[in-house]
C-alpha cells in the first residue's frame, strides 16, 4: 500500500469519525424535540414547550457543525477516491442524490421555521416543523446507511463493458437486506445517546440544584427511553445485524469475535488479547459454546475461525476485534445503568438518588465511544475490500492526488476541526450554564419565549 | 437520456448559483453595508433561515453529478483537489461564523465572525469564478484521462478576469436581496452599492464575453444549430437591461429578480454553449470528458430521473413554503434567531 492510500485513509478515518459525533446527536435529538412539542400541543403544559426551545438550541448548534464537518464527505469521495467514484458513482451517487433531495432540503428548510419562524406561524405549524426536521434527519441516515451497506453488500448493480458498476435494481439497492437491520441499528444507538446526553444534563442540574423541573423531565424522560433503546441495541438489532454479517462477511464475524479457529461449540469471549502470530486468544475469559448458539441457535454448530481464510483477506484482526467488545461491553453497562434507573424510577426515587445522577452524568461520553466503535467495526471489519468482493481500498484512491497534498489537507482539517471543536463546547457549556426559561409558577398564559440576549 | 441529466445538472447549478448566490454575495458585502451590530444582525436574520437550504443545492449538484457522470465528479473533484478543499474550508468557515457569532454578545467575539463570515463568502464568490473559467478554458488531461490542478495554471488571466465577474456579479445579487430584506441605512447603503455595482457587472460582462470566445472560439456552434438557445443569452441581456429601470423606482423585488435572471441566463448560455462537453480538454478535444464517454448508462439513469422528478417537486414545496413564512423585511424581534 502506497504512502498516498494511507493519507487517503487516514484523512477519511479521521473526518467521518470527527463528523459523526454530530449527525448522530443530530438524528437522536430531533425525535425527542417532535415529541417534547408534541406533548405540549397536547397537554397545553409550558414546561415542555421551554425543553424544547432549550434542547432546539443546543440541536441548531450541532446541526451546524455536523452540517459543516459534512460537506467535506461528500466532495472527499472525488477527491481522494477518484478511482472508487468512477467505478462505484453509478450505484452510490444514487443514494447520495436521493439524501440530498428528500432528506436534506427537508431538514435545512424546516429547520429554519423551527428556529427563525416561532412568531411568524401557528403553533400547529411550528409543531409540524419539528416533525419534518426529525423526519429529513432519519431519512438522511437512511439514505447514508443504504450507502454503506451496498459497500459492504453489493446489491442491485450490473458491471459495464469498461468494468464500472451501475444501478440495475433501484428497489434491490433500496430493500438491501443489509441495509434494514444495520439502518435500525444506527438509529437506535442515535436516540439512545440523545437520551444519555439528556438525562446526563439533567443530572447535572438536579445535582446542581437549578432548573429542578426541567432536571427532572429531561432524567426522567433520558432514562426511560434510554432503557428501551439500550435493550433494542442488543436486541433485535445488534442481534439481527450480527446474523447479517454472519451471512455475508463471516470472515468479519468471525474477527470480532477474535475466533481464530474454526470449531463446533464456538465459544464467546468476554475478554482476551488476540495475538496475530499465535493465532489465539491471549488470557481469555470465554464462555463456552455460546458463539454458536448465537450464530447459528445451536451450541453444538461449527462456526468458521479465521484460520479458514487466507491472510490477505482477513480484515486488520486488533482493531476489529477491540472496536466491536468496546462497543458491546459498554452497551452492557448502559443497559445495566439504565434499567437500574427505571427501577429507580418505578420506586420514585429517581430524582434523589445523588450517586445515581453522578453515573448517568458520568455517563456522557461513553454513547459516543460505543457509537463510534460500532462504525469502527463496520468499516475496518470490512478491509481489504473497499467496496466488498469488487474493489479492494487501495485500488480506490485518486491516481493524481500525492501523499503530501492529502497530509497537508488532513493537518488542516486536524486543525479547524480541533479549533470549532473547542468552540462548540464551550458555546454549548454557556446554554448549558444558562439553563432552559423558567416556566412561570402556576402558569396559565403561553410561556414567554427565552430571554433574548443578543 | 445523458442530455436530459446534463440539463438537470445545469439547473441544480443554476439554482445554486441564484440562491446561493445572493447570500454569497450579501457576506461579500457585508462588512461595508452593514456597520453596526444591529445592522449585522438584520444582515444574518435576512439570510438565516434560508441560506443552509441554499447550500443544499450545491450537495444535490454534487451528488447528481456524481450518479450521472461519475467519471467528471472523479476527475476533476480529484484534479482540483487543492483548490477544493480550499472551498470546504471556506465553506465551513462561513457555516460556523454564521451560527457561533451571536452566542455571545462581546464586540471581539463578533467582529471575529463578522470577518470570517466576510472573508469567506468573498472569497467563495471569487474562487467559483475562478474554477467556472477553468472549466469554460478546458483542462490539460494526460494520457489516463486524470489532469492535476497546479495553481501556477489554475490562476490564468481569463480565470481571474471570470472570478472578478464572479464576485461583482454575485455582489450585486446580494445588494438586490438586501434592498429586499433591509430598511434604513443598510437599505440605503444596499441600494446606492447595487446601482454602483450594476456598472461594474456591465462592463466585466461586456470584457468577458469577448475574452470568452477568445479562449474557447466553438461556443457558438450550439447557438447557430439551435437557435432557440438564444433565449438564455436574451434572458441575461434583458434582465440586465431592465434591473436598473426597476432599481431606480426602487421595485427591489423586481430588480432582484433582474439580477437572478442575469446569473441563471449566462450561466445557462454556458452551459448550452458548453455541450456535449462537460469538462472540455485545453490541448486536445478528443479527450474532454462529454455526454458520450462519462455518463452512466440508462439503465442507472432512467430511475434516478423517476425519482428526481417527485423529489424536485417537493422541494419547490419546502423552497415556496420557506419564502412564504419569511417574506417581508426584517425585524429584529423576540424570536429572531440571530
Amino acid at each position: 500500500m502506497t504512502d498516498a492510500v494511507v493519507a487517503d485513509r487516514l484523512q477519511f478515518t479521521f473526518t467521518i469519525m470527527y463528523h459523526y459525533l454530530f449527525p448522530v446527536l443530530t438524528m437522536g435529538l430531533a425525535p425527542f424535540i417532535a415529541a417534547l412539542k408534541t406533548l405540549h400541543l397536547a397537554s397545553g403544559d409550558v414546561q415542555y414547550a421551554a425543553a424544547a426551545r432549550f434542547w432546539t438550541r443546543i440541536f441548531a448548534l450541532n446541526f451546524a457543525m455536523g452540517v459543516v464537518t459534512g460537506i467535506p464527505m461528500e466532495f472527499q469521495f472525488g477527491t481522494n477516491w477518484a478511482t472508487f467514484s468512477t467505478f462505484a458513482g453509478g450505484v452510490v451517487g444514487q443514494t447520495l442524490a436521493l439524501e440530498g433531495v428528500f432528506a436534506f432540503f427537508l431538514e435545512s428548510s424546516f429547520l429554519g421555521i423551527l428556529l427563525f419562524g416561532e412568531d411568524r406561524v401557528s403553533p400547529r405549524f411550528h409543531w409540524l416543523s419539528s416533525i419534518l426536521v426529525a423526519a429529513g434527519a432519519l431519512i438522511s441516515g437512511f439514505f447514508i446507511v443504504a450507502t454503506n451497506a451496498w459497500m459492504q453488500h453489493p446489491v442491485g448493480y450490473a458491471v459495464a463493458p469498461d468494468g464500472t458498476v451501475h444501478l440495475d435494481n433501484f428497489w434491490a439497492l433500496l430493500g438491501n437486506p443489509f441495509a434494514w437491520w444495520q439502518y435500525a441499528h444506527v438509529i437506535s444507538g442515535a436516540i439512545l445517546t440523545a437520551a444519555i446526553v439528556m438525562a446526563a444534563t439533567g443530572a447535572y442540574y438536579l445535582l446542581a440544584g437549578k432548573h429542578a423541573a426541567f432536571g427532572r423531565l429531561s432524567v426522567t424522560m433520558g432514562v426511560l427511553v434510554g432503557a428501551v433503546f439500550a435493550l433494542m441495541q442488543l436486541f433485535p438489532t445488534g442481534d439481527l445485524n450480527s446474523r447479517n454479517v454472519l451471512i455475508y462477511q463471516p470472515v468479519k464475524l468471525a474477527t470480532m469475535e477474535g475466533l481464530f479457529r474454526t470449531q463446533p461449540g464456538a465459544p464467546l469471549a468476554i475478554i482476551g488479547m488476540p495475538d496475530t502470530t499465535q493465532e489465539r486468544l491471549l488470557d481469555p475469559v470465554v464462555v463456552p459454546d455460546l458463539l454458536s448458539y448465537l450464530a447459528y441457535g445451536d451450541f453444538h454448530a461449527t462456526v468458521r475461525g479465521l484460520g479458514d481464510y487466507p491472510r490477505d483477506l482477513r480484515p486488520p484482526v486488533q482493531i476489529t476485534y477491540y472496536a466491536y467488545h468496546i462497543m458491546v461491553g459498554l452497551g452492557t453497562v448502559f443497559i445495566a445503568v439504565l434499567l437500574l434507573g427505571v427501577l429507580l424510577w418505578w420506586r420514585r426515587a429517581l430524582p434523589g438518588a445523588r450517586w445515581f445522577l453522578w453515573i448517568l452524568l458520568a455517563q456522557l461520553p461513553f454513547p459516543y465511544i460505543a457509537n463510534e466503535a460500532g462504525w469502527t467495526v463496520a468499516e475496518v471489519g470490512r478491509q481489504p475490500w473497499l467496496v466488498y468482493g469488487l474493489l479492494r481500498t487501495p485500488q480506490g484512491a485518486s491516481p493524481t492526488v500525492v501523499a503530501a497534498e492529502t497530509i497537508f489537507t488532513l493537518l488542516g482539517f486536524a486543525g479547524i476541526y480541533a479549533l470549532l471543536g473547542l468552540i462548540f463546547l464551550y458555546l454549548v457549556l454557556r446554554i448549558v450554564a444558562e439553563g432552559p426559561a423558567e416556566a412561570p409558577a402556576g402558569s396559565a398564559p403561553p410561556a414567554p419565549a427565552i430571554p433574548v440576549e443578543h | 437520456m445523458a442530455t436530459v441529466w446534463f440539463a438537470i445538472l445545469a439547473g441544480l447549478l443554476i439554482g445554486y448559483a441564484v440562491l446561493d448566490g445572493f447570500d454569497l454575495g450579501v457576506g461579500a458585502l457585508s462588512l461595508w453595508v452593514a456597520r453596526t451590530d444591529e445592522e449585522r444582525r438584520v444582515v444574518l436574520n435576512a439570510i438565516g433561515p434560508v441560506w443552509d437550504g441554499n447550500e443544499v443545492w450545491l450537495i444535490v449538484w454534487g451528488a447528481a453529478l456524481f450518479l450521472a457522470f461519475p467519471r467528471v465528479y472523479a476527475v476533476a473533484f480529484s484534479g482540483f483537489y487543492l483548490p477544493l478543499m480550499i472551498a470546504l474550508w471556506l465553506l465551513m468557515g462561513r457555516g460556523v461564523a454564521i451560527e457561533f457569532r451571536h452566542h455571545i454578545q462581546d464586540p471581539l467575539w463578533r467582529g471575529a465572525w463578522d470577518v470570517v463570515f466576510w472573508l469567506s463568502s468573498f472569497l467563495l464568490a471569487l474562487l467559483y469564478g475562478v474554477a467556472a473559467g477553468n472549466v469554460v478554458a478546458g483542462v490539460p488531461f494526460d494520457a489516463r484521462g486524470y489532469f492535476q490542478g497546479l495553481f501556477e495554471w489554475l490562476l490564468n488571466p481569463y480565470a481571474l478576469l471570470m472570478g472578478l465577474f464572479s464576485l461583482v456579479i454575485l455582489s450585486w445579487h446580494g445588494a438586490h436581496y438586501l434592498c429586499v430584506k433591509a430598511e434604513g441605512h443598510l437599505y440605503e447603503r444596499a441600494h446606492w452599492l447595487a446601482r454602483a455595482l450594476w456598472g461594474l457587472t456591465a462592463l466585466l460582462a461586456v470584457a468577458l464575453t469577448a475574452a470568452t470566445f477568445a479562449a474557447r472560439p466553438t461556443l457558438m456552434r450550439n447557438f447557430h444549430a439551435v437557435p432557440a438557445l438564444l433565449i438564455f443569452p436574451a434572458l441575461a441581456l434583458a434582465s440586465l437591461a431592465l434591473a436598473p429601470w426597476y432599481h431606480g423606482r426602487q421595485a427591489d423585488r423586481a430588480a432582484f429578480l433582474c439580477s437572478a435572471g442575469v446569473v441563471g441566463g449566462l450561466l445557462a448560455s454556458t452551459a448550452a454553449g458548453l455541450y456535449p462537453d462537460l469538462l472540455p480538454s485545453s490541448h486536445d478535444a478528443s479527450r474532454s470528458l462529454n455526454l458520450t464517454n462519462a455518463a452512466a448508462p440508462p439503465d442507472a439513469l432512467l430511475p434516478a430521473l423517476l425519482w428526481m422528478i417527485p423529489g424536485v417537486l417537493l422541494l419547490a414545496i419546502y423552497q415556496v413554503a420557506v419564502y412564504r413564512v419569511f417574506a417581508g423585511r426584517v425585524v429584529l424581534g423576540k424570536s429572531t434567531h440571530y
